[in-house]
């Protein structure tokens, strides 16, 4: 082998006409495998689909036990909390595990531009976040079905586009957050831990602020990206709810994106 | 597949201009210039932290320059499309996720640049890496095992340079001997190479040109032959059968002699003692020219920038 490899008899000049850039699809399908092809990555993946399962067998078997009456959309509700908080993270660790084990060096000496590898692994983990969300109506339809068949109650879907497109963007919203975040810290630690603060702790702040002081309560939904996202966990998103949307999205979603992005594009990579 | 002719426009593959880095008031690089042609090892040679990887760094665009630039085959390392298929770079061997294969690692690069997996086997096969080791996670290899896939790794995209910056730490010593002879047969091929080394042996024995760099600086550069007689002083260890006579005669000349071993060192050139032995009638058992020439003068014009300061002694 070695002899073959080395007993070609010269190696060309940096001649770069007959070479085309890296395709962008190619760099989509690396960063794919990038996210399954760890053990962490494999069972993070494993484990959104997994703990999803698992809570809804929990709705079930509470359900069923307590003779409740729920639809579809309470299923739907339920997968919420899995996912919202692991969605988050698989954005989080798409960026910072590149940084913690130092892959981006081979990773931008690969493909100098990084606005094109960032966007690339967004497009990937969104491509994911996608699927994971598809595997959860999935799953929520079969407790749907379970139940009826369990309980002998009627089985309600009462499903709309509406319903499922808030669906959709609730979790790519997630996803998108944990990715910005990700690339604000360049740390997983204090990406996923800022992340939950943001998530948990904040909306209780906000609330707190908003009940004592008169003027908070009117800016806080214009400035509170969790609870302008409470609509889309109902499904039912009015026109001044999308509005609040768009303009606490800015805050919290932008310019984290914005920021991040620049931060990645200049940083030294060690 | 042509071979590379010495002497056209390509004559310097690499070519770094006028760099300079700073971070805040400290300068890492100091206005650095220096080539690198097409069928030759060049060594860069200096202490730990003396600009070395900050310098192959920005070659890649991996930290920007404050000054000045460095360009392979006339393009900046930005501008080369798909570059991993014309300039293959091992910057750490341990900049690899730990929880991935050897394999999976060359995977992943193949897949970037475009290349058939049959690639991977091959490179795995180059640097010696069996079927069993390539399928062990990255966190179960050894520094030197780590070193051959980040070898293999830079080797992929069959490029025409190569940017390794100290591919034999971690080697043993028949790794190194293995990474020698493999540089050599690239740079013969009509590659170019430029590797990185704070030790001297490693470099001069493989480098046609050497770069010695010192606090950013570069404090001297060329083959090894130019580099010792700018050097000036030359020494030669010797041993005879006679060593007393042999010492007292040199010393009537006025020229510096202690022992060293069995035998002597002579502060002069081989054939000055070999002339004084032939006088005398003094048989010699060994004559040589002191090896540290090269390392003193590496030591000398580093001094100010070592963490440990070079003793009088320490030549001795």
């Amino acid at each position: 082998m070695t002899s073959q490899t080395l007993g070609q008899p010269a190696l060309p000049a940096l001649d770069v006409s007959g070479t085309s850039a890296i395709p962008f699809s190619r760099l989509v399908r690396v960063e794919l495998r990038k996210m399954a092809d760890t053990r962490a990555g494999r069972w993070l993946l494993i484990s959104i689909a997994a703990v999803t399962a698992l809570v809804l067998v929990i709705q079930l078997w509470v359900v069923v036990a307590q003779d409740l009456v729920v639809n579809f959309t309470d299923f739907m509700i339920a997968m919420n909390t899995p996912m919202g908080i692991l969605l988050p993270v698989l954005g989080i660790m798409s960026i910072t595990s590149e940084w913690s084990q130092r892959t981006a060096m081979v990773s931008f000496s690969l493909e100098p531009s990084r606005m094109r590898l960032v966007a690339a692994k967004f497009v990937s983990t969104l491509l994911i976040a996608l699927a994971a969300v598809v595997v959860g109506l999935v799953l929520a339809v079969v407790a749907n079905l379970l139940y009826g068949a369990l309980t002998g109650n009627t089985v309600v879907w009462g499903l709309t586009a509406v319903r499922v497109l808030s669906y959709f963007l609730l979790h790519v919203f997630g996803m998108a957050t944990g990715f910005a975040f990700g690339m604000l810290f360049l740390n997983t630690a204090a990406g996923i831990v800022v992340y939950f603060v943001y998530s948990f702790v904040l909306p209780g702040l906000f609330q707190l602020g908003a009940s004592l002081l008169g003027w908070f309560a009117d800016l806080q939904p214009w400035i509170d990206f969790n609870a302008a996202q409470n609509p889309l966990v109902q499904g039912d998103a009015s026109g001044s709810d999308w509005a609040h949307l768009a303009v606490s999205g800015l805050l919290w979603l932008v310019l984290p994106l914005v920021v991040g992005t620049w931060r990645v594009l200049r940083a030294e990579v060690k | 597949m042509r071979r590379i002719p010495t002497c056209d426009r390509l004559s310097a593959m690499i070519k770094v201009e006028g760099l300079t880095k700073t971070y805040g008031g400290f300068t890492a690089v100091d206005d650095v210039d220096f080539v690198c042609q097409p069928g030759t090892v060049t060594g860069f040679l200096g202490p730990n932290g003396a600009g070395k990887t900050t310098t192959m760094r920005i070659m890649v665009g991996l930290t920007p320059a404050t000054r000045g630039q460095v360009t392979i085959g006339g393009l900046h390392y930005k501008d080369i499309p798909n570059p991993g298929r014309h300039v293959g770079v091992l910057l750490d061997a341990s900049a690899q996720h730990a929880g991935r294969t050897g394999r999976e690692v060359l995977t992943l690069g193949a897949r970037t640049m475009g290349l058939p997996d049959s690639r991977v086997d091959e490179m795995l096969a180059l640097v010696s890496l069996d079927e069993k080791e390539s399928r062990r996670r990255v966190r179960n290899y050894s520094l030197g095992m780590r070193q051959r896939l980040g070898i293999a790794h830079a080797l992929l995209g069959d490029p025409s340079v190569l940017i390794l910056d100290e591919p034999a730490n971690g080697l043993d010593p028949a790794g190194i001997r293995w990474m020698r002879g493999l540089l050599k047969g690239y740079a013969e091929r009509g590659g170019t190479v430029l590797l990185s080394s704070h030790l001297l042996h490693e470099v001069e024995i493989i480098a046609d040109e050497m770069i010695l760099i010192g606090r950013g600086k570069i404090v001297a550069q060329g083959d090894k032959k130019s580099l010792i007689a700018g050097a000036g002083t030359a020494a030669t260890f010797v041993t005879a059968l006679d060593n007393e006579g042999l010492a007292a005669g040199l010393k009537d000349k006025g020229i510096a002699v202690s022992a060293a071993g069995e035998g002597l060192r002579v502060e002069t050139e081989t054939v000055e003692v070999g002339r004084v032995a032939a006088d005398r009638g003094i048989v010699l058992i060994d004559l040589r020219p002191a090896e540290g020439g090269l390392e003193d003068l590496f030591l000398s014009l580093t001094a100010d920038t070592q963490r440990d300061a070079v003793t009088e002694g320490a030549q001795a």
